[in-house]
């Protein structure tokens, strides 16, 4: 049985139609498949007919959301991995990215808060949590546990990195044991759900938030919609595990358009005694 | 045997069941039943019983015996309130301060459409958490199948354990090749890759050690290997035993 998640092929009328635009000047909406001029989505990159936010890099998302950002525990020992063709993976994703691997951690201001930021990068193999990306999301839990700083995690991920095998799981049992003892010193964690958050990320630190956010139409589930449906026998609706749907049932605190994350940040930041 | 023979091993019939298993580790078993919220998940078997003189928690992921059961167990995959119960459980064993056993044959948190409207994420994510924290011992044995966060789930413990008739692995070596090889029918080859025999996951220091399967006979065999286990893990200071386990899943 399959058991991780599969980014969901690209609708071939949407693909016909993108290639049927000029390049660069239009933008077709993975989510409702409008198309519109590409200064339409605006600097933050927001569907202006739906409200779906693109993909960003960890770059971006951090310029975005930051006034200020200095990265934590950039060089550490790479992944063993034997996996053949591992490395050359590796250095595709860096050059897609931007990104040394699929998080990016460090301590930012956000409006007048100090936190400690992890930002997860889908462009960088999936978002996948290796065993680099866990131990950077582990330290950075440890040290704002240590600074007595809130953690903020941007979350977009396809689930583990199946290339590392059996020491990717490990990684959310790692993590998960960071964000506990965060949570005991009496510290504030908040998730921001992103386009897609799936898999083990999901099964562990992204769904361990004390608040947790998404942004609109956002997908987020366990298990990848087509192994569901290859189980099932059956057809999901359309709205399965988007985020309003998640919210409905009772996992998502609220759901933040891109532009108004921010001053939604600041606000819970400001609640919890940020400094 | 093959690393794929050895995923075979861990899918085949057993001459015990679940509940023969249980009942040959602790004597008057007694079943509890339901998350307390949503329902009752058959693919997750819960109750205390008697190790020796000690009361303990057992935990057991279960494919079923009849063909109705393997059908409601989905094969051993248990759904968000079958991980609710068992969290539910491990807190009930915590607030008595008695040790847990957990017993984990499961291809994975089962892929369905109530189970994803229900947050299996997030009930995986719950007990994750919770296990760090847990004021109790937890032991936990890989009896059969351990497929991925479904898995790891119930596998948290002070010690994780696997018997010779197991695997443990990020997914099933199937759909390792089904994603990375594109190719399904490489499962073999996959199973090679992932490392993933008890005799592996001891050398790379995920597992503590290796139990053997004797057949009809493993539910005493288990008991007479986890009897000193658990007796020092009980005599251990809360604080040093968290500790450990904290430092136990930080080393990966
Ligand atoms: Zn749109």
């Amino acid at each position: 049985m399959l058991k991780a998640s599969i980014p969901a092929p690209l609708d071939r009328a949407v693909l016909a139609k993108a290639a049927a635009l000029p390049a660069g000047l239009w933008v077709t909406c993975p989510h409702c498949h409008e198309s519109a001029y590409r200064r339409r989505f605006g600097a933050a990159k927001v569907c202006p007919n739906c409200g779906y936010g693109l993909r960003l890099t960890a770059h971006e998302r951090i310029a975005q959301l930051t006034q200020s950002f200095s990265a934590w525990d950039q060089h550490l020992p790479e992944a063993a991995s034997d996996f053949p063709g591992y490395a050359q993976k590796r250095q595709e994703a860096a050059q897609a990215s931007g990104s040394d691997e699929s998080v990016l951690c460090g301590q930012a201001h956000i409006g007048a808060h100090t936190v400690a930021l992890g930002v997860m990068d889908s462009h960088y193999m999936m978002g996948s949590l290796g065993t680099v990306a866990g131990e950077r999301l582990c330290r950075l839990f440890e040290r704002a546990t240590a600074a007595q700083l809130p953690v903020v995690v941007v979350a977009t991920s396809g689930g583990a990195r199946m290339q590392e095998g059996i020491h990717s799981l490990m990684q959310m049992a790692k993590v998960s044991q960071a964000v506990a003892a965060h949570s005991a010193a009496g510290l504030v964690y908040i998730v921001v759900l992103s386009d897609p958050t799936m898999g083990g990320v999901a099964a562990s630190f992204a769904m361990q938030g004390d608040i947790i956010l998404a942004e609109p139409h956002s997908r987020v589930g366990f298990a990848g919609r087509r192994v569901i449906e290859a189980t099932i026998h059956a057809k999901l609706p359309a709205d399965f595990q988007r985020a309003e749907r998640v919210q409905a049932a009772g996992f998502i605190d609220a759901i933040v358009p891109r532009e108004a994350l921010p001053a939604k940040l600041a606000a819970l930041l400001a609640l919890h005694g940020g400094h | 045997m093959t690393a794929y023979q050895q995923v075979l091993a861990a899918r085949a019939p057993r001459p015990y069941t679940t509940r023969t298993l249980i009942a040959g580790l602790v004597q008057d078993f007694q079943a509890c039943h339901g998350d307390r919220v949503h329902g009752d998940d058959p693919a997750i078997i819960g109750g205390i019983g008697w190790l020796n003189d000690q009361p303990v928690t057992v935990i057991a992921t279960t494919k079923g015996e009849t063909l109705p059961e393997r059908l409601a167990t989905h094969g051993g995959c248990p759904e968000p309130w079958g991980y609710r119960k068992a969290l539910r459980l491990m807190r009930q064993a915590e607030k008595f301060h008695r040790p847990i056993i957990t017993l984990i044959d499961t291809p994975g948190a089962y892929p369905g459409k109530e189970a994803e409207d229900n947050g299996q994420a997030a009930a995986i994510a719950d007990l994750l958490l919770a296990a760090s924290t847990l004021a109790t011992p937890l032991v936990s044995v890989l009896v059969g199948e351990g497929g991925s966060g479904g898995a790891l789930a119930l596998a948290c413990g002070d010690e994780v354990w696997m018997s010779t008739n197991s695997m443990y692995a990020i997914l099933s070596p199937e759909g390792f090749a089904s994603i990375l090889f594109r190719d399904v029918s490489r499962a073999e080859e996959a199973a090679d890759l992932m490392k993933l025999t008890p005799d592996d996951l001891l050398a790379a220091g995920v597992v503590e050690k290796i139990v053997p399967d004797s057949g009809v006979g493993f539910g005493a065999a288990l008991k007479a290997a986890l009897l000193p286990t658990i007796q020092r893990l009980n005599a251990t200071p809360l604080p040093q035993l968290l500790a450990q386990r904290q430092a136990r899943f930080r080393r990966f």
